[in-house]
């Protein structure tokens, strides 16, 4: 019986780590492909947006929530819902500007750099990239222009990872010339 | 969790990748699919070193065989690997049915000429897994409709 639970959270743990490793696998090819760090952030960058445009469907399919009313609950719902759903982890939310429009998520841990550590030559690699894409795409696909940037990142020697997001406009739902 | 979901997304982006920086250097097609089935190669060597620390040694290469098609592919691919053949003296036919990668691109002979796109990561993953367990190999596969896939291990030397 117990040997069953054991395989369960086994096959789990694989399955995040079969995540992890591919994404190792990509960051070293870009690391290759590309000389220096900046291009490598760019690209990193580029393929998060291509995958959270697609993920935000995958995303409100599976979680049922509804329209979220301000950044504040976009916030809640990114921290407690998304990354739980996806990356097990649930970062706190915090350091919120007096406007409201930008705010800190603190990851205390993260799964994507799990067996990973930076060689001094890529000092300025943001190993986790993608995860800013990945947010600033699917946040478009809901009418919400954001920046997303990494202000501290545990690879590098901080003590936690914090992701920066900034609210920046709403984007307008464009009607079909025809329609009135 | 939806590991799963995140993992096919990445790797579909990992996909467009190679292929769009092909296009720019232009490398033909089956540098792409190498690229793609080394990256999985290095995957499957540190994946199966994790997934194997507290099982016991195994008996022989057909023990590994099922291994990989039991609890290797349900961890990653969620399912049992539907049938296996094997001539007993070094060659692996594995069939599924229903092969994950492949669902989502379609359901008959549509896209076919993609397919193997599809499957160079997976190839690469069994290889390193493979080799890590001891067993050299050469793994291919073969889709005549999707999402039904035929794998085919070719062992190249016995059990270290």
């Amino acid at each position: 019986m117990s040997r069953q639970s054991n395989r369960t959270t086994e096959s789990k743990k694989m399955n995040s780590e079969l995540f992890t490793l591919t994404y190792g696998a990509l960051v070293t090819q870009l690391c290759k492909d590309y000389e220096n760090d900046e291009e490598v952030n760019k690209q990193l960058d580029k393929m998060g947006y291509n995958i959270g445009v697609r993920l935000i469907e995958d995303f409100l399919a599976r979680s049922s929530v509804g329209r979220c009313h301000d950044f504040r609950e976009t916030a809640d719902v990114i921290a407690k819902v998304a990354f739980k759903m996806y990356l097990g982890i649930t970062p706190s939310v915090t350091n919120w500007s007096p406007a409201g429009d930008e705010f800190s998520l603190i990851l205390e841990s993260n799964p994507l750099v799990d067996f990973v550590e930076l060689p001094d030559n890529h000092s300025n690699l943001v190993y986790s990239n993608l995860l800013c894409g990945v947010l600033r795409g699917a946040l478009e696909m809901v009418q919400m222009a954001v920046d997303v940037r990494f202000a501290q990142d545990m690879l590098r020697g901080d003590n936690v990872t914090e992701i920066r997001m900034k609210f920046i406009k709403r984007i307008e739902e464009n009607l079909p010339a025809g329609d009135e | 969790m939806a590991d799963e979901a995140l993992f096919q997304f990445l790797h579909n982006e990992l996909i467009q990748y190679v292929y769009k920086s092909a296009e720019q250097g232009e490398m033909e097609n089956g540098r792409c699919i190498t690229k793609l089935e080394n990256m999985g190669f290095r995957v499957g060597q540190g994946l199966i070193e994790r997934f194997t620390k507290d099982t016991p040694r195994f008996k022989d290469e057909l023990d590994v065989m099922k291994f990989i098609c039991k609890d290797f592919w349900t961890s990653v691919f969620k399912k049992q690997i539907d049938n296996l053949r094997t001539n007993h003296q070094g060659i692996y036919v594995l069939q599924d049915n229903k092969f994950r990668l492949l669902t989502q691109l379609s359901a008959g002979k549509q896209y076919l000429e993609h397919a193997p796109k599809y499957l160079a990561f997976t190839c690469g993953l069994v290889r390193g897994g493979l080799s890590n367990l001891g067993v050299k190999s050469i793994v291919t596969a073969e889709v005549s409709v999707m999402p039904a896939c035929e794998w085919s291990f070719v062992r190249m030397q016995g059990l270290v």
